[in-house]
């Protein structure tokens, strides 16, 4: 048991969760002194802070999108502990994103792991959750609501192969999210033996290049710019979902839509985003695997951020746990990430 | 059922005409019989479970998930049958393997009531989300995948590289599994044998027209009559059926259940084309009161009385068991005539033919033809055999003027396939005096075509420039483009905020030059609805 409870030191600030013993935000909102961050995504990595700590893969994510900024940058590896004033702190794998991490923090005999955002299906560009017991869990509920059941990824790809032969004249425009998304769907094509080049929309490319550099094999991709517009018809375009219905996506030859996206899973949503063929493909925990989430960490006390707190707060609470909800600013339903 | 729910799932998305034969054809081409057959008969609407409702299928999921879960979820998806499709909680597979398609209708057709909730239990169990969802849209009525049953049988002709009429002719004698038709479009065996009021003879269909003396026409070959603006429908009636015959819709449907009053009055052997219509003391009611006559399975007594059906004969067919569409419009006509002085079938008139000696006085005919029950007009060649599809140079319709207002763009929302990067569908407004001293725009219709490519691109730059607001795929612009609208005819309609609602409106121009203030107001439009009673009176012959 610790000896001061946790919620003594670990406070909800505007800026965000703030870790009172080291001084330090986690995935602060607006730009602080000192700041943990999980992973690379837009909501979760702000620029301006002047001390990062973060993985090393994490921090070569944010020095891509922020031109080099985090100035006071430190890399911690998995696993690796690390005293900050009066509390110690370690990343655990949370299997979302390239370098994407869980923050375990210890203090007073108390530990509490925000997890950021996590997934638990295996994904060939990234390490696997690692789930870590504590006394307080912060966990996401970006899918948390029974509807939310991802299908196997395997299928999900064998439907985009098998629609690729149905209409070998239609390039195959796919909305995927820059970071982790895009990567993943590309090593799971390769997985399921699809060697002909993938094509890219341009802000897809610098991501896929510091993927590759770390050790991620995606195999052969090329510039949609590179090729005549008859040579994309029965190719796969990889483009951000904002591009689809954008005049970009005019250069295709008669493009159907796809998307690869938890969000996939509810008809209605896909339609109204004009979603052809609609890849239920997430990089999130879907229902079952939060709930087994919390049984693994067994924490007596879980906070829900981000998404339907309600539908996980009642199981949780139906399963003994006090659970409530986080409010932080800033964690908006941003659906291109599901 | 997994290929069926594959196709099911892939349908609902495809927004493409093409697209959707292509999959329908390739899942026929691909399935054996008779799933196939119950699939196709899925698509065209012709299965029906009477002991699977909507609130028996959410009985059995309160069983099996927290009602507050429950709740939550239904919310968030809106669609019940998708609901419960996502939640049903998945045990491991029982080793029982999914059901078929066929399995699931044969042996819910045959269970009493009493079993039904049982046996959906356990199909829900061994089915994955996909396969409980289409089972559920399956059972409970209405896929709603966007797919006529006319668009199914061209995809079942397609496959066997058939023209659709082939398929329509002999529709309506067939029954699920279609064994018989699958295996004629196999190459198996003949086409199959049906009875002959069963049969649906593909209709003979019109080009458009602008101008009949400019387009070198002969006034001497030709007839004319009226363009009613009712639905085309061809009557098989016969004695020999022993079913009281059939109607049937321009594409093929068997509408004959909506319209009890018409059927009791097809007392005869004869194949007939004519214009189905309300008619009330020998004039014809608008549209609308026939609308509220469609679509409907059972019809309502009081229905009867208030919107009586009509039909008004264009063409005679069959008389008995002779075919005349080998026959000339000229004799098909007198055959008509005589077989209606004849019969004097009650419900039924004969279109009348108009006298004219040459285009003006057509022209001017037209011209008057302002009523609403009136589209235009209909020209055919005197010696035109009865060919089923859309011939060239036989038949042509002359539709009347438009009518035209000037809107104001309001919004704009993006279309699909091929324009799903373009904002193609436009909603447009007339301005209406709430107070004296602020007038405001209420929409008053929403067109998606009649512009060139050229204006597409124009109007879909203006709209991304003007973009006041976003509701997902929907833009509201600033109400400064002018938008000349040509529609039909318009109608009082309790339906839309502006109580209006017109026909066909399609984009005339687009006024690039004048200023949203000087658009029409809501008053100019509703001057324009025709309330009823002004059409050519009916002739009784």
């Amino acid at each position: 048991m610790p000896e001061t409870p946790i919620t003594d030191w670990l406070e909800v600030r505007p800026q965000g969760l703030f870790v009172r013993p080291g001084g330090f935000f986690i995935d602060p909102v607006t730009a602080v002194d000192r700041a943990v961050v999980t992973h690379g995504h837009a909501d979760h990595a702000r620029p301006g802070h002047a001390h990062v700590l973060a993985t090393p893969e994490t921090l070569a994510i944010m020095r891509h999108r922020f031109a080099g900024d985090p100035a006071g940058a430190q890399a911690l590896a998995y696993g690796q502990r690390l005293r900050v004033g009066d509390a110690t702190v370690w990343l655990a794998p949370a299997g979302h994103v390239l370098g994407s991490a869980q923050v375990v923090v210890e203090h007073a005999g108390g530990r509490a792991v925000v997890s950021g955002d996590y997934k638990r299906r295996a994904d060939p560009t990234c390490v696997p959750f690692e789930p870590v017991t504590a006394e307080l869990f912060v966990t996401e509920a970006t899918f948390a609501l029974p509807v939310f059941r991802h299908p196997p990824v395997a299928g999900e790809i064998a439907r985009l192969l098998r629609s690729l032969s149905l209409f070998a004249e239609r390039a195959h425009v796919i909305g995927v999210y820059a970071l982790g998304k895009c990567q993943r769907l590309i090593a799971e094509l390769r997985r399921a033996g699809y060697d002909r080049p993938i094509f890219l929309h341009g802000a897809l490319e610098g991501l896929c290049r510091l993927y590759e550099a770390h050790g991620v094999v995606l195999g052969p991709l090329q510039p949609v710019t590179a090729v005549e517009r008859r040579a994309l018809a029965g190719q796969i375009v990889l483009a951000p979902p904002s591009a689809l219905a954008d005049r970009w996506s005019r250069r295709l030859p008669d493009p159907l839509t796809a998307a690869a996206s938890g969000w996939m899973r509810v008809r209605q949503r896909a339609r109204q985003r004009g979603v052809e063929l609609p890849l239920v493909i997430s990089d999130h925990a879907d229902w079952d695997e939060l709930l087994a989430t919390l049984d693994a960490v067994a924490a007596p006390e879980v906070w829900v951020t981000h998404g339907r707190e309600e539908a996980l707060i009642f199981a949780a609470q139906a399963r003994g746990i006090r659970a409530r909800a986080l409010s932080l600013v800033g964690r908006e339903e941003a659906e291109d990430g599901g | 059922m997994r290929a069926f729910a594959d196709l099911i799932e892939r349908l609902v998305y495809t927004p493409q005409r093409n697209a959707k034969l292509r999959l329908i054809a390739d899942y026929l081409a691909h399935t054996p019989n008779p799933d196939r057959g119950y699939a196709l008969a899925a698509l065209t609407g012709d299965l029906r479970f009477t002991h699977a409702k909507p609130a028996m299928v959410r009985e059995l999921v309160a069983q099996r998930v927290t009602p507050e879960l429950f709740a939550l979820s239904y919310d968030y998806v809106g669609d019940l049958a998708e609901t419960v499709s996502l939640i049903w909680p998945e045990k491991e597979l029982d080793g029982g393997g999914p059901p078929g398609l066929a399995e699931v209708v044969e042996t819910l057709t045959q269970a009493p009531r009493g079993a039904v909730p049982g046996l959906i239990e356990a199909w829900l169990d061994r089915l994955d989300a996909n396969q409980r969802f289409a089972l559920l849209k399956l059972i409970t009525g209405g896929l709603r995948v966007g797919v006529s049953a006319r668009l199914a049988k061209t995809a079942v002709a397609r496959l066997g590289d058939r023209d659709p009429a082939e398929i329509e002719e002999v529709w309506h004698g067939l029954e699920p599994p279609y064994r018989g038709l699958f295996a004629w479009i196999d190459g198996q065996a003949g086409p199959p044998a049906v009875a002959e009021t069963q049969r649906f003879r593909p209709m003979m269909l019109a080009h458009p027209l602008d101008d009949p003396a400019a387009d070198g026409l002969d006034p001497g070959a030709f007839r004319a009559e009226w363009k009613w603006d009712g639905i085309r429908v061809q009557l098989a009636a016969g004695a020999d059926g022993g079913d009281g015959g059939h109607l049937y819709s321009r594409t093929g449907d068997d509408i004959s259940g909506a319209f009890p009053d018409v059927m009791a009055a097809a007392a005869f052997d004869a194949v007939l084309d004519g214009e189905l219509l309300v008619v009330r003391d020998g004039v014809v009611a608008p549209f609308n009161d026939l609308q509220q006559r469609l679509n409907r399975k059972r019809v309502m007594p009081a229905m009867l009385t208030r919107h009586p059906a009509w039909l008004r004969l264009y063409d005679m067919l069959f008389d008995g068991a002779e075919d005349l569409r080998g026959l000339p419009f000229d004799a098909r006509r007198q055959r008509l005539e005589d077989w209606h002085a004849r019969v004097r079938p009650s419900r039924m008139d004969l279109s009348p033919q108009l006298d004219f000696a040459d285009w003006d006085t057509l022209a001017a005919l037209r011209a008057g033809a302002r009523a609403d029950q009136v589209e235009g007009l209909m020209l055919k060649r005197r010696d035109s055999a009865y060919v089923a599809g859309r011939p060239k140079g036989l038949w042509f319709k002359w539709k009347r003027g438009p009518l035209l207002i000037d809107a104001v763009l309001l919004y704009a929302q993006r279309g699909h396939g091929k324009r799903s990067s373009y904002y193609s569908d436009f909603t447009f407004g007339a301005w209406r005096d709430a107070a004296a001293d602020a007038p405001a725009l209420v929409p008053v219709g929403k067109a998606y075509f009649g512009f060139t490519d050229e204006e597409l691109r124009q109007l879909d730059r203006w709209v991304r420039a003007n973009t006041v607001d976003r509701f997902g795929p929907v833009r509201a612009v600033r109400p400064d483009l002018v938008l000349e609208v040509a529609f039909d005819s318009v109608h009082r309609s309790t339906r839309h905020k502006s109580g209006v609602a017109m026909r066909f409106p399609r984009i005339h121009r687009i006024r690039w030059d004048k200023p949203a203030a000087e658009a029409d107001r809501l008053a100019t439009l509703e001057a324009m609805i025709v309330e009823s009673a002004k059409g050519p009176a009916a002739t009784e012959p």
